[in-house]
């Protein structure tokens, strides 16, 4: 340790909570909105100091790990980047009267509580916590999709709620299931909830046990990563609320569930009596992608069209995790990180596009490249990314999914590959329309930051170009670490 | 051995009538009548919660049973009451689905949690195992009173007698942590609130708690 008192663990959940008191407390939204932007940047940085940190060794509530640090610093990233977008956002909203000061306060609060309930779903090492976590980050979401109280934002907010309540219900369960299995062999107490403690003993655990929580687990948490069929919830969230928030949604509160899922997931796999469980998230993977692929086609709501995209994509990365292996597991990691970096820089673009047009619908979006240079060649960029078109991360990253997947099973990597061409083709028909064409509807210039878009889709572009020898060093252990 | 059958009987029956009670929400059609329902199955809860906390020595395990007590069968019942009154939606709620095929269901669901934890569980301690298959059966029963239910104050009926279910399941697991069963309390206080917040504010926008009506704002559909 360098410090003596700086946990940097324990400062990723400290700031968001602290903060989000302070944001609760302050009226003016110029104010709040700057300190969102520093609490981010300040939580992103504690994360960054992770790397360098000796970690402290993994207690009974918190852990830090190879496997976290990558999912924390993503978080963090892109949870800095999104409040910079937000700022920009709030204000507009602000003077359209879509949002009221008041609102504006309890909103950035909500934010930093996310962040907080992120993070700690992330560090935590005792499984009962972390249901916590997800929850707490689940329930603020919650609110901030209903935030605009219009009769869509409502139900939006409701149909989240109810189908996000019995997934952590389902989760709960699962989660109890995991600590009746660990009681014989780990003991009773809290020892038998702290997943270091359980991951090296999984071997003597019940595995008939182990393989029902692990279905109501993947149940659980597989709602919340949006996996069809339980997928019902995320579209109208992603459209409905704010855009900033659609961004974290997708780009985060995903991958914390997944996160989740992949903790479980080692746990299993650490016992030899236990069904793999590898193939259930292979099929539900594979399920989402074809199914979302095909409903692209049929959006005329452009937030919605990249909700769905999202949905394949979450697809893609469970398909990916499910197969395992150290190759599998580096594709699905990286590209759960593009994939994160780029559909958050597309709600960026979506969200100014959609506050100059006054409308989400596709169909009155024309032109762009024409009317808005910079957001429209963004959008083409985030668009192209998002497809899977080369030179950009996520072709690398789906790329490696397929090949690795047509060594061993040709007939899934079929279908994998049937699904992203259907999601393909329909993401480059919307795109020509409202990128290119005859522009239509508001041509007011966009009062914008454009910093967090592009900063994103370079790191993306860099990605599909050259990735540094040192973090392709580090994907492979964290690879070799999920199995 | 006297006090250990007696202990196994006791708690055997409270939650064999947690499901039994799951089984009567499933056919009330008038709201104020599910929520007296839902009172009785909290304190049912709440009883079973206070025997685990005896039998298994285990004095922590009594605040939850105060919880659901204090809270659950007294606080929510009444709030929901009167914001029942409030909106002057007392009258009857229409079940989706008829009441013969959803008892039905009710029963498949119930034989399906029985199959499924007794036959994984043939290792674990008979009370932890019986207990736990009646909870699932609780935690099903009350999906299928929130899926039956098109109005917002049933299916947050339905919401808690699952929670409740959760609650079964977690004192039934001999020395699970604290954390645990805090949460599960606290998740219920705050889902209260959510849903507290989201009936006023459908009630204030459009003086309907029927979700049904919003299911025509799909964006889609417009």
């Amino acid at each position: 340790m360098t410090g003596v008192s700086f946990d940097p663990a324990a400062a990723v959940l400290w700031i968001p909570a602290a903060s989000a008191l302070l944001l609760a407390a302050l009226p003016d939204y110029r104010l709040t909105a700057r300190l969102n932007i520093a609490a981010s940047l300040a939580t992103f940085l504690a994360a960054l100091s992770l790397f360098v940190i000796d970690r402290p060794p993994p207690g009974a509530y918190l852990l830090v790990d190879d496997l976290n640090i990558v999912f924390i610093v993503l978080n963090t990233f892109v949870g800095f980047t999104t409040s910079i977008f937000s700022a920009g956002y709030i204000g507009h909203e602000l003077e359209t009267g879509r949002l009221t000061p008041v609102y504006l306060r309890f909103y950035h609060a909500m934010y930093q509580t996310m962040m907080l309930g992120m993070n700690l779903a992330f560090v935590s090492n005792n499984i009962g916590l972390m249901w916590v976590a997800v929850e707490v980050a689940t329930l603020t979401t919650v609110l901030m999709v209903g935030i605009y109280r219009t009769h869509a934002a409502l139900e939006a907010a409701w149909k989240y709620f109810i189908l996000g309540s019995v997934g952590i219900a389902f989760a709960l369960f699962g989660t109890i299931l995991v600590y009746m299995a660990a009681r014989p062999v780990v003991g009773e107490g809290p020892d038998a909830m702290v997943w270091t403690v359980l991951v090296g003993q999984t071997a003597k655990f019940d595995p008939a046990l182990l393989n029902v929580a692990f279905v109501f687990l993947l149940l659980g948490y597989g709602t919340k990563v949006g996996l069809a069929p339980l997928h019902a919830w995320l579209p109208d969230a992603h459209a409905e609320g704010p855009t900033p928030i659609s961004a974290v949604l997708s780009g985060l509160l995903l991958n914390v569930a997944l996160y989740a899922l992949l903790r479980f997931k080692i746990l299993l796999a650490a016992s030899p009596g236990a069904i793999a469980p590898g193939p259930l998230m292979v099929t539900m993977g594979l399920i989402s992608v074809v199914f979302a692929a095909f409903m692209l086609y049929r959006r005329r709501d452009i937030k919605r069209l990249f909700a769905y995209s999202s949905i394949e994509h979450m697809g893609i990365i469970v398909f990916a995790f499910g197969m395992g292996g150290p190759l599998a597991n580096f594709a699905g990691l990286l590209h759960m990180v593009m994939h994160s970096l780029t559909k958050s820089a597309i709600f960026f673009a979506v969200g100014h596009i959609s506050q100059i047009k006054g409308t989400q619908r596709i169909a009155r979006i024309r032109g762009l490249t024409v009317t808005h240079p910079a957001l429209g060649w963004g959008l083409v960029v985030g668009v192209v990314a998002i497809a899977g078109l080369p030179p950009l991360g996520i072709f690398m990253s789906e790329f490696l999914v397929v090949s690795s997947t047509f060594a061993r099973q040709p007939l899934l990597a079929l279908v994998l590959v049937f699904g992203i061409l259907v999601a393909f083709g329909a993401l480059i028909l919307r795109l020509t329309n409202v990128a290119f064409g005859e522009p239509r509807g508001s041509k007011a210039p966009a009062d914008a930051s454009y910093l967090p878009m592009f900063a994103h889709l370079a790191l993306v572009l860099i990605a599909g170009i050259y990735l540094p020898g040192p973090l392709v060093d580090w994907f492979q252990h964290v690879a070799r670490l999920l199995g | 051995m006297q006090l250990h059958s007696l202990a196994f009987d006791v708690s055997h029956t409270l939650a064999g009538g947690l499901v039994l009670i799951s089984f009567l929400m499933l056919y009330q059609d008038r709201l104020y009548s599910l929520l007296n329902v839902f009172a009785l199955h909290a304190v049912v809860l709440a009883l079973s919660v206070a025997w685990q906390a005896f039998i298994q020595d285990a004095p922590h395990l009594y605040v939850t049973a105060a919880i659901a007590l204090v809270f659950k069968a007294i606080i929510i019942p009444v709030a929901l009451h009167r914001i029942v009154q409030r909106l002057g939606i007392h009258r009857d709620i229409e079940a989706a689905v008829g009441i013969g095929p959803t008892m039905l269901a009710g029963m498949g669901l119930v034989a399906l949690s029985m199959v499924l934890m007794l036959r994984v569980t043939p290792e674990a301690d008979p009370l932890a195992r019986e207990d736990l298959a009646f909870a699932l059966s609780v935690v099903l029963l009350g999906l299928l009173v929130m899926v039956t239910r098109r109005n917002a104050v049933s299916q947050v009926v339905g919401f808690m007698s699952l929670e409740n279910g959760l609650v079964l399941a977690a004192t039934g697991a001999k020395g699970m942590p604290l954390v645990v069963e805090i949460s599960v309390a606290f998740s219920i206080l705050i889902a209260f609130i959510v849903i507290g917040i989201f009936l006023f504010r459908i009630r204030e926008r459009f003086d309907s708690v029927d979700v049904s009506t919003l299911d025509d704002f799909r964006g889609e559909r417009r």
